[in-house]
């Protein structure tokens, strides 16, 4: 087996890209995600490919869009102010079919908001954070080893869906060390269409490549819209991830991703303490949501009660509460601003709910 | 075996370093381990800290809410985390620059005069590693010839020359605690 | 030597929490000295950059709007169309102003609207912790240049004052430092006009600082300075280079 090697989250990001076969990454410093791209700033000239500090997220991220229809495998990244100013540039490159990675490395908002860890961008990120009907693919690692395999097959989930996906991340995650072992986990064989579609310069040998999201005929647009639903239905299908943690025969299940599922795991063991069984359902895709893995929780009989625990003010327990359909009551906990939850206080809240103690 | 640290004290002090030290050790003796730091403007002038787990268990949260061992280099740290350790955790206190004691009777204090060792062994930067030996000699998380080896990686060729002082600091902060 | 030691009216008491030697804290005061001058503290609203600067509120006392990273003229172009005869300035960083905010600050220049910039260029992003800003000079060391400043990938750093003089609605146009008393003394006379072009309706102005951050230059305060005017003057020549909206250069 492969050497173990102590990494920052931020770093492994940097070298996850380039193990992917990521040559071109544009981006602007903000906190708390810096390291990325001090990180790739270095690596990259090594690797013979292209780093460029952006003069704005703005341009960063029609950069990727201009690399992106050029054909590259292209990444940028960046923290919630930033995503949130990518936002156009996300709708064209998702309404233009483009493949590229996009990873947020959440901080405390709205605003200007803090540095701290945050999960306050669920919403932006799941439900489409600029204009139209699109999705993007929302991978949610939790740790440094995931965020390394996720990112590699993100890549791969772009290319072979032409979309763009994100990697949800948070300042823990970004500025943490441990240790993992550098090499992409044994990757799902999947087809990588060729990008004949790329603006490479046309010789007569082929049609003209256009990259384009302008229909002004409603049939055609509508038509266009059709094409990309049909898409996510397939993704809906074929790209759902999640990890279940002694859900069966539990009390209650904690719904958790990223940090918070980390968090998750020491309230299981502190509740066990006290004779509470906690399960845990970790989605891992937040887009595609594991909505029957939640809905299948609802048929469980020994479940009293269904939690989302959340770096944000309760946005991933809407989805939840979509799967459950009413079957289980739904509890949420959640602390904002970028402070973090700890699990005392999840487990007091849970002990509140249950009425144990 | 879990000890979940917090090492603090000013931007500078070399607080990151030693967190990193541990947890490397830790990594290569077989232990899950992890290392988050305080981030941000606050480590200009203001305290740095960082959250260090070591443990043969599975690590979950990497945050430590309530330490098993505080490494302490400075009085506002002091004054920040006391009230944060768990009950009978072990606290090393910089002596050299804290001037007060521990106020909790159910924690135990270790009183180490790091900046006045470092100083004497000609560079007041290995301060940090002064308190690292005392907290290594009474942990007994990794032996110290991989905590050497450790050391000298992260330094690296660029700073080689700072191996032997480092190791002196390493070895008389455990000899204060060796009884 | 009032300058150093009476605090101003327009400034609060609340201690700067800029690094040693960081010269953000002294442009903040001679703005409030000149404010003080001027007796328009009661008149003027401050818009606060994303940059080591983003708490400027906590020490100008003075109704103050924090504005998203580099949009800070567009901000003060809201509020000063809301209050024509108030005097509105931004205070901006090299980052904020010429990076990400650069359309910003050439569309309020050319608009000639009725706002005063105070500049730090201090060639780097404090705030993110030393990475490559527009201003960085060629051969300069930041963590996103480990191996200094390239043009042939990074380009060529930029002269914003030289720029925004070109455009017809700047009416004053400066560029000053803060290395040595002297120094110090001219850039308070170029604040004081700048919001004097301001107050008498003539259109843009913007007074470029040349400043230091000894923290992400990786030096102490004395050599900083030194720097600054080894380095940064040569390439950012002192001097006005508009007044009362007449391109003259004056160094
Ligand atoms: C949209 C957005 N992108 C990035 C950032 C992160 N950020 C904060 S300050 C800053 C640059 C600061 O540099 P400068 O303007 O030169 O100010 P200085 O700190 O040097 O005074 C950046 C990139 C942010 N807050 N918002
Ligand atoms: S980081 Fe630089 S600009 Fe910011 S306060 Fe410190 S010295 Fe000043
Ligand atoms: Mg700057």
């Amino acid at each position: 087996m492969a050497q173990k090697v102590l990494i920052k989250g931020n770093e492994a990001i940097g070298e996850a890209a380039i193990m992917a076969g990521c040559r071109h990454f544009f981006g602007y410093p903000i906190t708390p995600q810096n390291e990325v791209a001090e990180y790739i700033s270095k690596r990259m000239p090594e690797a013979g490919g292209c780093f460029l500090q952006a003069e704005s997220e703005l341009a960063a991220i029609n950069m990727v869009y201009g690399a992106a229809g050029a054909g590259a495998r292209v990444m940028t990244s960046s923290s919630s102010p930033g995503i949130s100013l990518m936002q156009e540039g996300i709708s064209y490159i998702a309404a233009s079919e483009l493949p590229c990675l996009i990873v947020n490395v959440m901080r405390g908002g709205p605003g200007l908001g803090g540095i701290q860890p945050s999960q306050a961008d669920y919403f932006q990120a799941t439900k489409g954070g600029g204009h139209g009907d699109y999705r993007l693919v929302v991978l949610a690692p939790s740790t440094i080893q995931e965020m390394i395999d996720l990112i590699v097959e993100g890549f791969d989930i772009a290319d072979q869906y032409r979309n763009p996906v994100m990697i949800l991340a948070d300042g823990m995650l970004g500025q943490m060390m441990e240790p993992v072992v550098l090499e992409p986990k044994k990757r799902i064989e999947r087809q990588l269409p060729a990008k004949d579609w790329a603006t490479t310069g046309c010789d007569g040998s082929r049609p003209r490549n256009v990259i384009n999201s302008l229909f002004m005929i409603p049939e055609q647009l509508e038509q266009r819209n059709l094409i990309l639903i049909d898409k996510y239905k397939r993704i809906e299908q074929n790209e759902v991830q999640y990890q279940s943690i002694d859900i069966e025969g539990s009390d209650v299940v904690l719904v958790a991703y990223g940090t918070m599922a980390r968090i998750a795991r020491t309230v299981a063991k502190k509740a066990k303490e006290l004779g509470i069984s906690v399960g845990i359902l970790r989605p891992i895709t937040l887009w595609p949501f594991p909505y029957d893995a939640v809905a299948a929780i609802g048929d469980m009989p020994n479940v009293k009660a269904v939690f989302s625990i959340e770096m944000s003010a309760g946005q991933m327990v809407e989805d939840i509460k979509l799967g459950i359909n009413g079957k289980k009551p739904v509890y949420f906990y959640g602390r904002t601003g970028g402070m973090i939850p700890s699990p005392n206080e999840i487990l007091d809240y849970i002990c509140d709910v249950l009425e144990v103690r | 075996m879990t000890h979940e640290v917090i090492m603090a004290g000013f931007g500078g002090q070399g607080v990151m370093s030693i967190g990193q030290l541990l947890t490397h050790a830790g990594m290569e003796v077989g232990l899950n381990v992890s290392w988050y730091p305080s981030y941000g403007p606050e480590m200009r002038g203001g305290t740095a800290f960082c959250h260090v787990i070591v443990s043969d268990e599975f690590i979950g949260s990497p945050l430590v809410t309530s330490p098993t061992d505080l490494i302490i280099m400075n009085r506002p740290s002091l004054d920040k985390f006391e009230q944060t350790a768990a009950s009978g955790a072990s606290v090393f206190v910089n002596s050299s620059l804290i001037d007060r004691e521990v106020k909790r009777d159910d924690i135990k204090a270790y009183y180490i005069p790091a900046n006045d060792i470092a100083n004497r062994l000609g560079n007041v930067r290995v301060a940090n590693m002064v308190m690292f030996g005392a907290f290594l000699a009474c942990t007994g998380i990794a032996p110290v010839d991989v905590v050497e080896l450790c050391f000298k990686e992260m330094l690296g060729p660029s700073k080689a020359h700072m191996i032997d002082v480092n190791r002196k600091a390493l070895r008389e902060g455990m000899k204060l605690v060796d009884k | 030597m009032s300058i150093i030691f009476e605090r101003p009216r327009s400034l609060t008491d609340k201690p700067f929490h800029y690094c040693p030697g960081c010269t953000h804290g002294l442009v903040h005061r001679l703005v409030a000295e000149v404010i003080d001058e001027l007796d328009i503290q009661a008149n003027t609203i401050g818009v606060e950059p994303v940059g080591c600067a983003v708490s400027a509120h906590d020490y100008f006392d003075i109704d103050m709007q924090e504005a998203a990273h580099g949009r800070a003229p567009a901000v003060a172009t809201g509020i000063k169309r809301v209050w024509p005869d108030k005097v509105v300035f931004t205070y901006q960083g090299d980052g904020d102003l010429a990076s990400i905010g650069m359309a910003e600050i050439v569309h309020a220049a050319a608009r000639g609207e009725r706002i005063t910039t105070i500049f730090i260029n201090n060639a780097i992003f404090g705030m993110t912790g030393g990475q490559m800003a527009p201003t960085s000079l060629l051969g300069q060391v930041t963590t996103t240049s480990p191996h200094g400043r390239d043009a042939g990938s990074a380009g060529y750093p930029i002269r914003v004052s030289e720029l925004l003089a070109t455009l017809q609605g700047a009416a004053y146009v400066a560029r000053v430092s803060v290395h040595d008393v002297k120094n110090i003394a001219r850039a308070k006379r170029s604040i004081k006009k700048a919001f004097t072009t301001q107050i008498e309706d003539k259109g843009f102005s913007i007074v470029e600082v040349l400043s230091t951050c000894p923290i992400n230059w990786g030096m102490t305060p004395a050599d900083s300075l030194k720097w600054l005017q080894d380095n940064m003057i040569p390439y950012y020549p002192l001097g006005e280079l508009k007044v009362d909206g007449e391109g003259v250069i004056n160094r």
